[in-house]
């Protein structure tokens, strides 16, 4: 039925690829259901063509124990959208004071550990877990950064927060913690991924370690491979663009963490998912209910919702010859898969009308987060079946389907 | 020229033209203030809302002398025993402010752009007093008439701002409306205190950074002092105010090394002794009494152009109505 449905949607001009891997999605159930479910999670996320996904464990309360995981996992099947695989806590409570029971949450079947949104600051803690981690068998999924020299701030640190009087967050915050996580990495021989590199200094770090032989992985998300810092104050132009549309400054669906950087940043960050440096695109999905974004910049909640326009931007980025599709598509499927250590899931598929052109609206996004600064700004491309498990569970109408 | 802005919520994006018409229409309202009665009708029948969140007298009052100078009904809202304490959220106060019917909204806020989240959601004009440490463009533009009525045409002249930069509005605000009139602008402080890419040459157009103040001011046509909180020493920014004093402090030695008669400017309120000598402030280069009285005259400016903007009302036209109090 695959192949049938395959070479139907290539007949019309439309591209195919195997289901797509989120590594790193916040869900939002329990504790935030106004943000997100993970019903309507795992649907948004289809309609961005993740037929897998990973729910990280920031919920309250965290899922730090295996009766959590396994609860995520039932809710996930019955919701009937994208495979919803759960990562759990580094530390009990995301406390980052002592372990969670990592052996028996991997039993459970969390296929990672993360303390997402938070670093394990203690360095030592932070040895431990990446020592303790291999009698689970599992990777952990960090979130580097000194959060000493971050604190307080709301955006990247540079000539826009300088303009714009607000308080920055160093690209040193982030590639300091990367160094002393690729410190720890090869003293313990602990299986480390890092989440959401976003600076040219942090993939320079990465890309010395695989030299070195390091058995580490990394990730980058879209936003960070096509939005800047200049979007703060208002610009609405890709990385690649000198020019585009413009919004008003301050908006507050621009505020997310890491924040986004600058153009030469961007180009970093496609150069190393082209020469293999990043392994995988992952969406960091953080939807927020309007009453954690309809505020002052510096109270706004950090997090961009993504699922439903990763894929234009990565066909614009593409289009303007920072990167391949062929590889995009890879760092979508094979590269997480391996991350996970796991095959790729045979009967999963997506397919995208490249030319389509639509405009994300609140109404649009079925996603409950409706905070991207890409509302109202018209992409190119979009998802328009995706099957799990050869089931579809996407379908905008494409006569693709009528079989 | 027609005046086409709705809003004042910094002067970034504003042309020389636009500072221009701000400053003439300011030297219209020095006049009226030089009068007997110091009060013209030219907005009857109009609301002036004064929300701070934030503390401040010195601003809040030179708004409120300037919109009952032009006959505006101006009402209070405070941060301290006003619901915002209480945890009404921004949002909830626009509705608010809106629904009571302001014509204009001046506010001033501790969060950088909060001006902005406003402006999107009111009907009422907005005029930013200051939010966090972003602009204070009411401040920038009296500097900028003050230096004016100093130096004349401002082209090539230069201008030190000295003190902390990074937490100042009134910088970013200077250097707004002083850059298009033709100044250049020599930035000097302490390393802590400086926006990290503004010390590694990516300053805007028109600025340079100087970490030594002498070598700042010499030959230099002007000095701001910026206010020192007293917090940054206590949060690891400073050794000690003393240290700051000696270093970045306009010592009555310092400001000799300007032009003569180079004169010294300072929003206020100031810590005498320590961005600047008692002798200084109140010396014979000292504006600094100037500066308030011309903050009223660009305030009512400003209030005058944006109510006019919105459509005049009753008997009011171009800046000569202004004699008929």
């Amino acid at each position: 039925m695959l192949t049938d449905l395959k070479r139907d949607a290539e007949k019309r001009g439309l591209i195919t690829a195997p289901g797509f891997i989120d590594l790193h999605a916040h869900l939002r159930e329990p504790g935030f259901e106004e943000s997100e479910t993970i019903a309507t999670g795992a649907h948004a996320a289809l309609a961005g063509g993740f037929t897998t996904i990973c729910a990280m464990p920031n919920t309250e309360p965290a899922i730090d124990s295996p009766g959590l995981v396994a609860e995520l996992i039932a809710r996930g099947e019955a919701a009937e959208g994208a495979r919803v695989l759960a990562i759990a806590t580094i530390t009990r409570g995301r406390n980052g004071k002592e372990l969670a029971d990592l052996v028996e949450l991997a039993a459970a079947g969390a296929v990672a550990f993360s303390d997402d949104g938070s670093p394990v600051a203690d360095a030592q803690l932070f040895r431990n877990a990446l020592e303790y981690v291999r009698s689970a068998g599992r990777p952990i999924f960090e979130h580097s950064q000194d959060v000493t020299l971050s604190a307080g701030g709301v955006m990247h640190e540079g000539v826009v927060s300088a303009r714009l009087g607000l308080p920055g967050m160093p690209a040193a915050a982030e590639e300091s913690a990367i160094a002393r996580d690729l410190s720890l990495a090869r003293l313990t021989g602990g299986r480390l991924h890092l989440s959401h590199v976003s600076t040219a200094g942090s993939i320079e770090l990465v890309r010395r370690a695989k030299a070195d032989g390091l058995a580490i992985t990394c990730e980058v998300t879209p936003h960070h491979l096509a939005l800047t810092d200049e979007w703060v104050a208002g610009s609405r132009a890709f990385a690649w663009e000198d020019d585009g549309p413009r919004a008003a400054p301050y908006d507050t669906s621009t505020k997310v963490n890491p924040p986004l950087r600058t153009a030469a940043d961007v180009r970093a960050c496609w150069a190393a998912l082209m020469d293999g440096t990043i392994d995988a695109i992952a969406t960091d999905h953080a939807p927020h209910a309007s009453t954690r974004k309809d505020v002052e910049y510096q109270e706004a909640a950090f997090g961009i919702s993504v699922f439903e326009t990763a894929v234009p931007l990565l066909l614009a980025g593409v289009a303007a010859g920072w990167g391949t599709w062929d590889r995009v598509v890879e760092a979508l499927t094979v590269g997480p898969a391996r991350v996970l250590g796991i095959d790729l899931p045979a009967d999963d598929l997506v397919v995208i009308d490249p030319k389509a052109t639509w405009t994300p609206t609140a109404l649009a996004l079925r996603s409950l987060g409706k905070n991207t600064p890409l509302i109202g700004r018209p992409l190119v491309g979009q998802v328009v079946e995706a099957v799990v498990n050869g089931q579809v569970r996407l379908d905008l109408g494409s006569p693709a389907l009528a079989q | 020229m027609s005046w086409q802005r709705r809003h004042v919520l910094a002067t970034d994006d504003w042309s020389r033209d636009e500072i221009e018409q701000v400053l003439a229409t300011t030297a219209a309202m020095v006049e009226v203030l030089g009068r007997p009665i110091r009060r013209t009708p030219a907005l009857r029948g109009r609301t002036v809302i004064l929300f701070f969140a934030e503390a401040s007298t010195r601003t809040r009052v030179s708004f409120e002398l300037a919109a009952k100078a032009l006959s505006a009904d101006v009402t209070n809202i405070t941060a301290s025993g006003s619901s915002v304490e209480k945890g009404e959220t921004l949002l909830d106060t626009v509705r608010t402010l809106t629904a009571l019917g302001g014509d204009v909204i001046v506010m001033r806020h501790s969060a950088s752009g909060a001006p902005y989240f406003v402006a999107e959601r009111t009907d009422a004009a907005v005029i930013n007093a200051g939010d966090g440490w972003h602009a204070h463009p009411t401040q920038g533009l009296l500097d900028a008439y003050t230096l004016r009525g100093a130096l004349g045409d401002l082209t090539g002249k230069r201008v030190v701002i000295v003190g902390d930069i990074t937490h100042s509005r009134v910088a970013r605000s200077d250097i707004d409306a002083l850059v298009p009139l033709g100044a250049t602008i020599t930035l000097s402080g302490p390393p802590t205190l400086v926006p990290s890419a503004w010390r590694c040459g990516m300053t805007p157009r028109g600025v340079t950074y100087e970490l030594d103040l002498d070598r700042a001011l010499d030959d230099a046509d002007a000095v701001i002092a910026l206010r020192l909180q007293k917090e940054r020493q206590h949060s690891g920014l400073l050794p000690s105010m003393r240290e700051y004093a000696r270093t970045w402090g306009l010592s009555e030695e310092r400001v000799k090394r300007m032009r003569p008669d180079a004169p010294v400017l300072h929003p206020g309120p100031m810590n005498e002794g320590v961005e600047i000598a008692a002798s200084v402030a109140h010396g014979a280069r000292s504006l600094i009494e100037t500066q308030v009285t011309n903050g009223v005259a660009v305030r009512m400016a400003l209030l005058y152009l944006l109510a006019a903007g919105a459509g005049a009302p009753d008997g009011v036209g171009a800046p000569p109505e202004l004699r008929g109090s």
